[in-house]
């Protein structure tokens, strides 16, 4: 296996972007990332695309050529493959480029993520979510996605004594890191009263537990480490990777206020680099809902089983504390392209390491790690990044 | 033909039949072919199991924004059931603003119509669970 290092970065704008299509913003964000890694095109091997569900949200299957194609790569007649996961998409087609580099296949690799939520309205959108749960046992009895995770918070609530206050004190701190990121879909921060006081959507979730479903796409370009100087002067280097599955259905999981996905993916990770999760200055974890970085921060050995609500609402998660989680907003402030949102946190982790992040810079940056699980934890991957 | 979608899975959502591994007696609820304990083991050993359809509630939530095919039925509410025999299920509690239900609390099943199937109308139904007074 070869080392392998991040040599580009690109991603567009968050948010409800009406006049952007899917292809447009694939096309943008690889173009930023080809542009920071200093490539012209004529170097790539092949493209890795995360994407949860063009079929459904824009009528499109069989996008990885179509976004290659835009790209001008049609004559190159590179290999262009997409990978899904549900939400855990882009942290999967990170996985899956970085194994073809490691392994020595290809050399230069475009790993993207793109997703355009926003076309099909909330209801189709609401509904095609439910369908990354088994639609068959939980969504035809009438579960929502979100109504599977208010379940999550319900019985965290019961076991540990987690507070309201506590998860929403997860979204206060996520907006206020994303107010100072200028890629984040929301720059405001926001008070705990108003996430309180939010109209229910699935109890004791409300409007402020969750992220915006939004259109967007990311896009990193992995080479091997041995010519990633030649591309770029602080290539960030992937240590490990580690993924995991789980019961489809949350009922059938051992236990509902833990996800196995992550405890596995996190270990696995965690060994294949060598490093324990307090070597960790800053994570990315996939907070869908706050108590989704709850459980996040417990299963991936951060903090004991059931202190994740006390913790966040202490400030030990805050911006250069004990550790830094989701610095750049999260999926809750800097925008939820579903199947772009693994990609996504892979930007916010290199900009870390290489001390760009400017006014949410994290003091210490070292060793970050990516956290991207897909429907209620069915799949995980953790990714963790270093400097070099 | 999308209708085909429900009948498949009638048998078991009509008269809430699973499955009982034949090496480690443990019930699955929807049947399954293979156990996640034994594995090769349990292959044809799989047998159907009658379920009383009685339970606890796990975890439960009052549903807000839901699908589209339920908006009719919001607020409504969503439980978490471990049944007596051990495998938990999804279903809506009927009859329930969602103050009355508690985590620990007593449910049995009831047979209701769950939703209709989009232009083509074909109603399927399905169990639902109701408080145990
Ligand atoms: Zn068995």
């Amino acid at each position: 296996m070869r080392e392998v290092a991040i040599i580009g970065i690109g991603e567009t704008k968050f948010g409800e972007l009406w006049e952007r299509s899917l292809r447009d913003l694939g096309i943008e964000a690889g173009f930023k990332a080809m542009g920071d890694a200093g490539i012209s095109g004529n170097e790539i091997d092949a493209i890795f695309l995360g994407n949860m569900s063009a079929g459904q949200l824009i009528d499109q299957e069989h996008i990885a050529p179509l976004i290659a194609d835009y790209s001008g790569m049609a004559e190159k007649n590179i290999p262009a493959i997409r990978i899904e996961a549900a939400s855990a998409s882009g942290g999967l087609a990170l996985s899956q480029g970085y194994m073809a580099v490691a392994s020595g296949v290809h050399d230069i690799v475009v790993v993207g993520g793109a997703e355009k939520m926003t076309d099909v309205g909330d209801d189709a959108a609401n509904e095609i979510m439910a369908k990354t749960a088994d639609q068959e046992w939980e969504a035809v009895f009438g579960a929502t996605l979100g109504s599977l995770y208010a379940m999550m918070a319900r019985r965290h609530m019961n076991e540990f004594g987690t507070t309201k206050e506590q998860l929403a004190s997860v979204a206060v701190k996520n907006h206020l890191n994303g107010s100072m990121n200028p890629h984040a879909q929301f720059r405001s921060p926001i008070k705990l009263e108003a996430v309180l006081r939010a109209p229910m959507v699935a109890s004791p979730l409300g409007t402020f537990d969750f992220a915006p479903l939004s259109d967007g796409a990311a896009a990193v370009i992995l080479a091997p480490l041995d010519i990633a100087h030649k591309y770029s002067d602080t290539p960030i280097k992937i240590l490990s990777c580690g993924q995991a599955g789980d019961y489809m259905a949350l009922h059938d999981r051992k236990s509902i206020t833990r996800m196995d996905a992550t405890v596995v993916a996190g270990k696995k990770a965690f060994k294949y680099a060598g490093i324990q999760p307090k070597d960790v200055n800053l994570a990315e974890v996939h907070d869908c809902t706050t108590i989704s970085e709850i459980m996040a921060i417990e299963d991936l050995g951060f903090f004991k089983k059931g202190q994740g609500g006390k913790v966040t609402e202490d400030g030990s998660t805050a911006l250069n504390s004990k550790i830094s989680i989701n610095t750049s907003g999260g999926l809750k402030a800097k925008g939820y392209p579903v199947g772009a949102s693994g990609v996504s946190q892979a930007i916010e982790a290199v900009t870390q390491l290489r001390g760009e992040a400017g006014q949410r810079q994290v003091s210490k940056a070292e060793i970050a790690l990516l956290h991207n699980i897909g429907g209620t934890g069915s799949s995980a991957i953790v990714h963790l990044l270093g400097r070099c | 033909m999308p209708e085909a979608r429900f009948w498949r899975e009638n048998q078991a959502r009509y008269n809430m039949i699973g499955h009982k591994c034949g090496k480690c007696q443990k019930v699955y609820f929807p049947p399954r072919d293979m156990c996640p304990k034994c594995r090769r083991a349990s292959m044809g050993k799989m047998e159907k199991i009658q379920l009383t359809g009685k339970g606890s509630v796990v975890s439960h939530t009052t549903v807000h924004e839901g699908l589209p095919e339920f908006q009719m039925q919001i607020p409504y509410t969503m439980a978490i059931i471990e049944l007596e025999e051990g495998a938990r299920i999804t279903g809506q509690i009927v009859d329930c603003n969602g103050e009355c239900v508690k985590i620990g609390s007593e449910v049995e099943t009831v047979f209701r119509k769950l939703g209709e199937e989009g232009k083509s109308g074909i109603i399927h139904y399905g169990y639902k669970f109701k408080l145990i007074e």
